[in-house]
C-alpha cells in the first residue's frame, strides 16, 4: 500500500455492498413468495389492457400486496411514457 | 421417537455433507443413537465423507423398494458407537424417493434411534423436498457469500410451507443457521459478510460458526468426520454446534481475529 492511499477517499467495502444487494433482493423475493399466486398473471393481463390505450414497457406495471393490520392493500404503479415522445 | 433434523442450504458446495457427517458423529459421540441418511440420489457422497464407501451393499432406494431391509442397508460406523449411515442410491431415476417410501423408512428408524440426520442434496428438487418434508427441525448451512445467503433464504421459504408439520396445520419447523467457511480476518477487512450481517438478512437463530479451516479438506481426504479431529478449530466449532443443538449454552469461538502482540503489529504486512 503506497503512502498516497492514506489520503484517498476510502472505497466502500465489498462486504457492505454485498449486504445492501442482499437486503434488496431478499426483500423482493420474500414479497413475491408471500403474494397471491394470481399476481404475475394479473400483472400480464393489466399490461395488455393498458397497452390498448398507451404503449408502455414491460416493467411499467409494478404490483405489491401489503398487509396493513387486517387489510390487504393492492398497490398498483403504472409508469406512463412522456407525452412529448 | 427420533428427532428428525434436515441439513439443508439450497446452494451446493457450502458444506451440507461435511456438516451432516460432523453433527451426526457429534451426536453419537455424546451417546445418542444416530442415523445419518444421504438424500442425494444419483450423487452419493456422504459415504466418502464418512469413510465407509467400500462397505456400501444396499442403499436407501433398495430399502424403499423392499429389495433389502434397514438392517442390511445401515452401515455401522467403525469408530463411533451408536452411529449408522444409510447411503444414497446411485440410480438416475429421479422419482426413486417416493414420499410413502421415505416416510416408511423414517418411521422404522424412529422406533429405535434418538436422532435421524437427513443430508439434503443441493437445489429444490425432489430429493431436497423429501429430506425436509418429515423433519422436526432444520439446520441451514450458509457461507458468508451472496449466492449462498440468497439460496438459504429461498430454502427457508420452502421450509416454512412445504413440510408435513405445516401441511397438517402445525407451525413451521424451527430452522437454525450454521455459518461455515467463516474467515474473521476477511470480515475485519470488510471483504466478507459478518455473522451479524447474515443473521440480520436471514433472521433466524444462530447454531454455530465454523471457521474456514484446512482441517475440513484433510478430514474429507481421510474419510474422517472433521468433528473427530479434536485438535482442529473446525472440529471444536462443530462440537460446540452439537452442544448447542442439544440445548447447551456455548460461547462462539474462532470468530475474532487473534490480537497481534507488539512485534506482530510492528512487522504487520
Amino acid at each position: 500500500m503506497g503512502i498516497f492511499d492514506y489520503f484517498r477517499q476510502p472505497r466502500q467495502k465489498s462486504a457492505s455492498v454485498a449486504k445492501e444487494r442482499l437486503q434488496i433482493i431478499v426483500a423482493r423475493e420474500r414479497a413475491a413468495r408471500s403474494g397471491p399466486d394470481y399476481l404475475p398473471a394479473m400483472q400480464q393481463e393489466l399490461l395488455q389492457v393498458i397497452r390498448k390505450y398507451v404503449q408502455v414497457d414491460d416493467d411499467a406495471v409494478q404490483m405489491n400486496v401489503d398487509r396493513e393490520g387486517d387489510c390487504e392493500v393492492l398497490e398498483l404503479n403504472i409508469t406512463l411514457p412522456d407525452d412529448k415522445e | 421417537m427420533a428427532r428428525i433434523v434436515v441439513i439443508t442450504s439450497g446452494k451446493g458446495g457450502v458444506g451440507k455433507t461435511t456438516t451432516s457427517a460432523a453433527i451426526a458423529t457429534g451426536l453419537a459421540l455424546r451417546g445418542h443413537k444416530t442415523a445419518v441418511i444421504d438424500f442425494d440420489v444419483g450423487l452419493r457422497n456422504l459415504d466418502l465423507i464418512m469413510g465407509c464407501e467400500r462397505r456400501v451393499v444396499y442403499d436407501f432406494v433398495n430399502v424403499i423398494n423392499g429389495d433389502a431391509n434397514l438392517k442390511q442397508a445401515l452401515i455401522r460406523d467403525k469408530r463411533v458407537d451408536n452411529l449408522f449411515i444409510l447411503p444414497a442410491s446411485q440410480t438416475r431415476d429421479k422419482d426413486a424417493l417416493s414420499q410413502e417410501g421415505v416416510e416408511r423408512v423414517l418411521n422404522e428408524l424412529s422406533e429405535d434411534f434418538d436422532f435421524i440426520v437427513c443430508d439434503s442434496p443441493a437445489g429444490i428438487e425432489r430429493g431436497a423436498l423429501m429430506a425436509a418434508y418429515f423433519a422436526d427441525e432444520a439446520i441451514v448451512v450458509t457461507n458468508p457469500e451472496v449466492s449462498s445467503v440468497r439460496d438459504s433464504d429461498r430454502i427457508l421459504g420452502i421450509l416454512a410451507s412445504k413440510t408435513r408439520k405445516v401441511e397438517q396445520g402445525g407451525d413451521p419447523i424451527p430452522g437454525r443457521l450454521l455459518l461455515t467457511r467463516y474467515a474473521p480476518e476477511r470480515v475485519e477487512r470488510g471483504e466478507m459478510l459478518s455473522i451479524e450481517d447474515v443473521g440480520e438478512i436471514l433472521a433466524i437463530d444462530l447454531l454455530g460458526v465454523i471457521p474456514e479451516s484446512q482441517a475440513v479438506l484433510n478430514a474429507s481426504n481421510a474419510g474422517q468426520p472433521v468433528v473427530l479431529d479434536e485438535e482442529s478449530d473446525a472440529g471444536q466449532a462443530y462440537q460446540d454446534a452439537v452442544a448447542r443443538f442439544l440445548g447447551e449454552e456455548r460461547p462462539l469461538r474462532f470468530v475474532d481475529v487473534p490480537k497481534k502482540g507488539f512485534f506482530g503489529r510492528l512487522f504487520k504486512g
